[in-house]
């Protein structure tokens, strides 16, 4: 075999090689979510929303408790985790732009972003669980207000870096202060990309089990009370799956099959919108 | 429109509390590290630090705990993982920025972000319930007949092929990783100059070569940053692993036998510890998972901060 | 004296992906051996696009679409059974940005040379000084010739890329507003090294700057909108120029 020859044969090999790869990432995707829809929705159903577990064993009941749990803990992280994330991404993006300082902080986001969340729990349980002597849905949040916040901050800086330096020039130019400045053109141009973000972010931390599992620990039973521990829904699949029975099997798939869908669905639609708006 | 421009007063107060907000990150991480320390210190005195690290035993009964099988556990599956991601995930970038026709690039690498985010705890269940049967039925007992009568590496295979191992493990994590070192590496990809690649291909090289000998070398520390970052992540993953590894504290070479993580540790015995020691113990195991991805995360940034400036030019 | 042609454009049209108008129209051309020929003509015009047709690096998007006959050595190079590999051997290119590859100067050098499978030092360091000095580098970097690419200036980058289009010994060589990244010392280095290079290789150079044109090239084309508007001998094309348009275009009325 002539060396041309020999070289479009391991070229083609290559290349070959390559897409099979591809093929691999996506058929593994197409095949877990195809799992978690098959198993999960054939576990639907109204139950599921409306009534709260049986005891152990017996097959019935539903994950009202679960559901109302995460959208509690969800809903305090976010109030405490997304206004300290866009305020801290806008000052390293705007009144420290280009500083150290500015650069440090960012580094050390972009680091906290990926650090182990079941670390963020330990930390979370030594300052709010132990020296309580009881779990709560505060711990919860607060662990996940803590993931939440070099997230939002990082994508808020982002999104800010993209507003022309031009535009904030033209409102300076009209005498307006940098709050102004801040607050009336730069959010606004940002606006599209920092609430993405934001959803994003909210996403991320809807599916994280880990920093719950000793902050707001669980429930059997419903409450609207932080002050207790509280179900959510991720460690409610954890415990239900590891869990003997297959009743709670079928429940972990439908709690699975949800999670995964709505996750899916805003990752989709907000990706889609970034790359709509800035693409173009 | 008011010309008077506001006083400086809107800005000193806005300033001041979105520096407030910047500092939080610092003081995260800062309290972190303390409080970690503070709640590890009671197992650091009795244990030291090389002893730990070196002490395979973890018995709450006797009261001696070391961090050697956790660590251990750590390390096989992310290095496996890594081993099987990183050719693979190379691949998929290839395929995107060199093969895949322009269409279908968009959908495939909204795909792979979607691989992305996927919550871990839904890798985990369905590695539970769907791969780990399958590993066990299948997999497990071919790769015993294959390599059952090579020496030595008939060690990777041994013991009754339950599911639940640390090869299992390493193989969800490897597909939870490939969108991260994928999506990275692609990205690198696409910043090698059209007219540096031309120039290849003006010498006779062929669309394989111009990706083996210029695409690659002049993309590698982006490809580096994407790798490592995907090692830091491995490291801390709890939910995808927790479900399939067994979490028994062994050091093992058989692939095939249960195992324990840090993370996996952590998960399963924290609301259980009964003695301050014990507790004391897990704190210990969880401020050294801090340290080390914190340290294999800032490399990372590291190699992607010096290939952003590297393109800069 | 007889001079040979090398190539020989023959009713040559060139349709981008996805276009209904040509980019190029019935180009008709001779390029002779040994010899320079400029391509000029206002931004536009097609001028790198006729270039890059000379190589066929139009084949590397997908849909672009020639019409037409290249002939090099009377073969038609544009036809289906002709290999691109070989072509590219005969036929090298040197483009408007130096693109050293990320690898020492020698193995940038050596590169083709490698790629066609020859593994022998001794070779391999023969041909990469030789072209090294065809290049006029070789005094400048025979110290450093495991060094990165990446250390040199750029009208030392810009001689890079000329040896290690040599190396391979092409027949043809094209170089697309080689000197447009360049500073003036550099860009009159290059000049003189297209000058000299002709004894051995058959030059096609596009430029936009005219005097370029003037003092290094034999025979000029002068393009507009796609079209061949005027080919003569380059005094001729400055000096008297049979077209208006030309005359216009060289004495600075447009473009």
């Amino acid at each position: 075999m002539d060396i041309k020859t020999k070289r479009k044969l391991k070229g083609s090999i290559a290349l070959i090689l390559s897409t099979f790869a591809a093929f691999m990432g996506l058929f593994w995707l197409v095949f877990i979510i195809f799992d978690v829809l098959r198993h999960g929705i054939t576990a639907l159903n109204l139950e599921l929303f409306l009534e709260d577990p049986a005891p152990p064993g017996i097959p019935e009941g539903g994950l009202r408790n679960a559901f109302v749990g995460q959208l509690l803990i969800t809903s305090v992280a976010t109030l405490i985790g997304v206004p300290l994330g866009v305020l801290g991404g806008t000052f390293i993006a705007e009144y420290a732009r280009g500083t150290r300082f500015a650069q440090l902080i960012s580094i050390l986001s972009d680091i906290m972003v990926s650090v182990p969340s079941i670390v963020v729990g330990t930390f979370i349980y030594a300052i709010m669980v132990k020296p309580f002597g009881h779990f709560s849905g505060w711990a919860g949040a607060a662990a996940l207000a803590f993931i939440m916040i070099p997230v939002v901050l990082r994508t808020t800086e982002d999104m800010l870096k993209l507003v022309p330096w031009t535009l904030r020039e033209a409102a300076f130019a009209l005498g307006a202060s940098y709050f102004r400045v801040i607050k009336d053109v730069v959010y606004r141009a940002a606006a599209t990309g920092i609430l993405t973000g934001i959803i994003l972010a909210i996403a991320r931390v809807a599916g994280e089990t880990a920093p719950l599992l000793f902050t707001s620990f669980n429930n059997s039973y419903f409450t609207l009370n932080m002050n207790e521990p509280i179900a959510s829904l991720t460690v409610t699949i954890f415990n239900y799956a590891m869990g003997p029975y297959e009743d709670w099997h079928e429940k972990a798939w439908a709690a699975a099959f949800i999670i995964t869908v709505v996750i899916l669905l805003v990752t989709i639609i907000t990706r889609s919108i970034i790359h709509w708006r800035y693409k173009t | 429109m008011k010309k008077l421009s506001k006083l400086p007063l809107a800005d000193l107060i806005f300033g001041i509390i979105s520096f407030s907000a910047a500092f939080t990150i610092l003081t995260l991480i800062l309290s972190t590290i303390v409080v970690l320390y503070n709640e590890s210190s009671l197992a650091i005195h009795r244990f030291g630090l090389l002893n730990f690290i070196f002490t395979v035993d973890w018995d709450p009964v006797r009261e001696v705990f070391g961090a050697a099988a956790s660590l251990y556990g750590t390390l096989i599956t992310t290095i496996l993982a890594l081993m099987i991601a990183i050719p693979v995930s190379i691949g998929i970038a290839i395929f995107l920025t060199e093969i895949s026709p322009h269409i279908l690039r968009t959908p495939i690498g909204i795909a792979i972000e979607m691989l992305a985010a996927i919550p871990s705890i839904i890798y985990g269940m369905w590695g539970l319930f769907t791969l780990a049967p399958i590993m066990a039925e299948y997999v497990e007992p071919a790769l015993q007949k294959m390599f059952g009568n090579i020496p030595v590496i008939n060690k990777l295979f041994e013991g009754t092929p339950m599911g639940v191992d640390l090869l299992t493990a390493s193989i969800i994590l490897s597909i939870m990783i490939t969108p991260f070192i994928a999506s990275i590496s692609r990205d690198a990809f696409n910043l090698t100059p059209d007219i540096v690649k031309e120039s290849a291909y003006a010498l006779g090289a062929t669309k394989w070569e111009v990706i083996k000998d210029i695409v690659i070398p002049y993309s590698k520390l982006g490809v580096y940053g994407g790798i490592v970052l995907a090692l830091g992540r491995a490291l801390g993953e709890t939910m995808a692993v927790a479900f399939v590894l067994g979490n028994k504290h062994q050091i093992t070479p058989s692939l095939l036998d249960a195992a324990a993580t840090i993370t996996v540790t952590l998960a399963n015995e924290f609301t259980e510890a009964d003695s301050d020691i014990y507790l004391s113990s897990l704190f210990y195991l969880a401020l050294i998972l801090f340290l080390m991805s914190f340290t294999i995360l800032a490399i990372a940034k590291f190699f992607l901060l010096k290939a952003e400036k590297h393109y800069r030019r | 004296m007889e001079e040979k042609v090398k190539i020989q454009v023959n009713n040559f049209s060139f349709y981008y992906a996805g276009a209904d108008k040509p980019a190029l129209k019935n180009i008709n051309l001779p390029v002779y051996e040994n010899r320079v020929t400029a391509l000029i003509g206002p931004s536009g015009c097609g001028k790198t696009t006729l270039l890059r047709s000379f190589n066929r690096m139009h084949d590397l998007y997908h849909g672009n679409r020639y019409e037409g006959e290249i002939l090099l050595d009377g073969q038609n190079i544009l036809s289906d059974d002709i290999d691109l590999i070989d072509l590219r051997s005969r036929v090298g290119m040197v483009f408007q940005k130096p693109t050293p590859f990320p690898m020492s100067i020698f193995d940038n050098v050596a590169y083709g040379l490698r790629l066609r499978g020859i593994k022998d030092k001794s070779e391999l360091e023969g041909r990469v000084e030789k072209a090294l000095k065809q290049a006029a580098l070789w005094d400048e970097v025979k110290d450093r010739l495991k060094d990165s690419a990446s250390g040199l200036s750029g009208g030392q980058q810009q001689r890079l890329v000329i040896a290690r289009a040599l190396a391979v010994e092409p027949e043809v060589l094209l170089f697309d507003e080689p000197t447009s990244a360049l500073d003036p010392i550099s860009t009159s280095k290059i000049e003189e090294l297209v000058v000299s290079l002709k004894d051995t290789v058959t030059i096609i150079i596009v430029t936009h700057n005219m005097q370029q044109a003037a003092r290094v090239s034999d025979y000029t084309a002068f393009m507009y909108l796609g079209e061949l508007i005027e080919f003569d001998k380059t005094d001729i094309i400055f000096t008297s120029p049979k077209k208006k348009l030309t005359e216009d275009y060289v004495s600075g009325r447009f473009g």
